[in-house]
């Protein structure tokens, strides 16, 4: 998608801001999300990438105020939609905001779908929660919005119940109800990984065609370096609640600059490219996020650590065009002693 | 990997059909219909080389290795294993044939036993055969418990763990501990059931890397399943795409990417995402209409039928047998008739 050419494509659609949420368990403070700071622009789709315990759908949950709390808490930072907080926002009308401003489509269709309802009943009851509609003008909209996300003889199927329908079917209903009332945002939590290829080829299409349709902007939070290649304008690579890099799709594949990201791009097998011998690995586990150290959490897995790494967290350091990376490698002799 | 195919096959399956009865009734119950999950697949092994299965989720994969592993009777066909039909011979001869086979599975989690220490997990292929009486008698307790810390540090894991349990261990780790009791018997085949799609990125290359290191250094064989393209194609000489519990094409890993034949697998091609955004971009993208149907009816014609866009008349009503294009490569697609 590179629809960034007129100006009304930079309206600032989301701004989140030192974003900071902690879960409290027995064995210590989690800082799943830890002053994380991104925009997401009108039309855009963000691509937030990191591995299982990132803090990737944590910061979505924060954004919609879904974090379950306790143990959960949003300590600190701000979410602007649209210049208002979230995270100052009432029961009411944080309600109102869930749905009709931002919604969500999750990984896994079955679980989030009732399976004791009918389609018909969940898609209705979702838009006249959001939207002064009658009954009969609410499942005229639920069929419309199954016959755009592709669902054949959308008529009937709309009666069926949730187990009827094959994963990708069940996957295009949760999209065609994220986006049944207009949502601005649509935030989409790895949608595809519980599918097959094919199906995620064509669910990830669909995706792309309607945000161009609706102007809607799209966050997308994947672990798949392959997706956000093809989806998204701008990517986030999060690695133990902190955001090490950001940047232009383009800008970050070509000069990746953190190592941990770097790391992440050469480890991937390709299809394209002839390979002989071993894969470039990370080598060790990712950190436990319970009581880090103020260091980099990346530093016991880094192939380039220095000194610093073992006991400073590196501030963010703009490299030009938005490309932003946390790491001392790029901060030199003069601005180490300013920190 | 080596990619030196010129040797006998260690494993030859032939036309294995693996049906799973659908049964009706309470009381009085009977069959009315099966579930084709395998449906008349043939290939062979050869000693030391990796077979990749590449199919969407049902498409008969994991049926396939499970079959193979006699985990599973099969319906008919035939498994055989340096010379032994593993369906056929008599339960002796099975089992000690079948500690050459062992297998990982994908889910780190569900596959160790959260009550058994990593020792206990690791040793416990040797303590089966061990009072099966099919043990050579000089592997007594001290031998496997040295086997147990020699295969704990062969897979990278610290000997000093051994005591802990499965929940003290991170998805890489717990797929190493697998690892590790797969290797126990010193087997010749490994039946990897996607052992790596259930690990993050990182953790996903470093497994892929100490497979790649075991089969060199043991000369291990391995038959290896996943559903993610790259790495399929990353660690196999040969591949296997698999529809419907059929085989659609078979072929050199190298070939196969290049010169894809099958409208199937042309198109699972071109739907892998490659992370390269100006590559991405430029693709051009064969999106399949529709899902994978069910494989409870038996078919007349082609498998792929109802999804193909090359689908022909002839397809609807025969089915395509396997065509050898050249030594490495066959395909099953009238396309090519």
């Amino acid at each position: 998608m590179t629809n960034a050419t007129s100006p009304d494509t930079y309206k600032t659609m989301l701004e989140v801001k030192g974003l900071q949420t902690y879960f409290k368990t027995d064995a210590g403070i989690v800082k799943a999300v830890d002053g994380i700071s991104f925009t997401l622009n009108k039309g855009e789709t963000l691509g937030i990438v990191g591995e299982s315990g990132s803090g990737k759908s944590v910061t979505n949950l924060s954004i919609m105020r879904l974090i379950p709390s306790p143990p959960g808490k949003i300590v600190g930072g701000e979410v602007l939609f649209e210049g208002k907080d979230i995270l100052k926002l009432s029961e009411g009308e944080l309600r109102h905001l869930r749905g009709n401003d931002i919604s969500m489509i999750f990984q896994d269709p079955m679980t989030s779908l009732n399976p004791f309802l009918r389609i018909s009943t969940q898609m209705i009851e979702t838009i006249r929660l959001h939207q002064s509609m009658s009954r009969k003008e609410a499942l005229a909209k639920s069929i419309e919005m199954l016959k755009l996300v592709g669902i054949p003889a959308a008529e009937e199927r709309i009666h069926n119940y949730p187990h009827q329908f094959s994963g990708g079917m069940r996957q295009r209903v949760m999209i065609g109800m994220a986006l049944s009332c207009e949502a601005k945002i649509l935030i989409a939590d790895e949608p595809t990984t519980a599918l097959d290829v094919t199906i995620q080829a064509q669910i990830l299409e669909l995706i792309q065609e309607l945000s161009k349709k609706l102007d809607t902007a799209v966050i997308l939070i994947t672990h798949d370096l392959g997706v956000v290649a093809g989806m998204c304008d701008t990517v986030c690579v999060m690695y133990a609640g902190k955001i090490v890099e950001k940047a232009k799709t383009d800008d970050l594949y070509a000069n990746p600059s953190h190592p941990y990201t770097y790391g992440l791009i050469q480890s991937v097998p390709r299809l394209d490219k002839a390979h002989d011998g071993k894969l470039f690995s990370i080598e060790g586990q990712p950190p436990n996020v319970i009581d880090l150290p103020p260091c980099c959490p990346f530093h016991p897995r880094c192939h380039k650590a220095m000194d610093i790494c073992r006991t400073k967290y590196p501030p963010t350091k703009d490299l030009g065009n938005g490309h932003e990376v946390s790491c001392w490698l790029f901060i030199d002799e003069k601005e180490h002693s300013h920190e | 990997m080596s990619k030196t195919t010129e040797r006998r096959p260690l494993l030859e399956v032939k036309d294995l059909k693996q049906h799973f009865p659908i049964e009706s009734g309470f009381i009085m119950k009977r069959q009315i219909g099966a579930v084709r999950a395998v449906d008349g697949i043939s290939f062979s092994v050869n000693e030391g080389e990796t077979l990749g299965i590449v199919g969407e989720s049902g498409c008969g994969k994991s049926t396939t290795v499970r079959s193979i592993a006699q985990l599973y009777k099969p319906t008919s066909g035939s498994v055989f294993f340096d010379g032994i039909d593993l369906v056929n011979a008599p339960r002796e001869q099975m089992l000690d044939a079948r500690k050459n086979i062992q297998m990982i599975f994908q889910d780190p989690y569900a596959s160790l036993d959260p009550r058994m220490t990593v020792r206990t997990i690791i040793a416990e292929p040797l303590e089966i055969y061990r009072t099966r009486g099919m043990l050579d008698p000089s592997i007594t307790r001290e031998v496997i418990e040295r086997r147990v810390e020699e295969l704990m540090e062969r897979v990278g894991l610290n000997r000093a763990f051994k005591n802990r349990y499965p929940h003290e261990f991170s998805g890489g780790q717990r797929q190493r501990i697998g690892i590790a009791r797969a290797l126990a018997l010193n087997p010749k085949i490994i039946l990897a059931d996607e052992p790596v799609s259930a690990l993050d990125v990182s953790i996903q290359s470093q497994i892929l890397n100490l497979l790649h290191d075991l089969q060199k250094e043991l000369g291990l064989t391995y038959v290896f399943i996943a559903h993610d393209l790259a790495v399929i194609e990353y660690i196999s000489t040969r591949v296997a795409v698999m529809y419907l519990g059929k085989i659609m094409e078979l072929s050199r890993s190298s070939d196969l990417y290049k010169n894809p034949l099958h409208p199937y697998t042309k198109a699972l091609l071109s739907a892998a995402p490659i992370p390269d955004p100006v590559i991405e971009r430029k693709r051009q993208r064969i999106i399949l209409t529709g899902d994978v149907p069910s494989p409870n009816k038996e078919r007349f014609g082609c498998y792929f039928y109802d999804r193909c866009p090359y689908k022909m008349e002839k397809c609807k009503t025969n089915i395509p047998p396997m065509k050898r294009m050249d030594e490495h490569h066959e395909v099953a697609c009238w396309l090519y008739e």
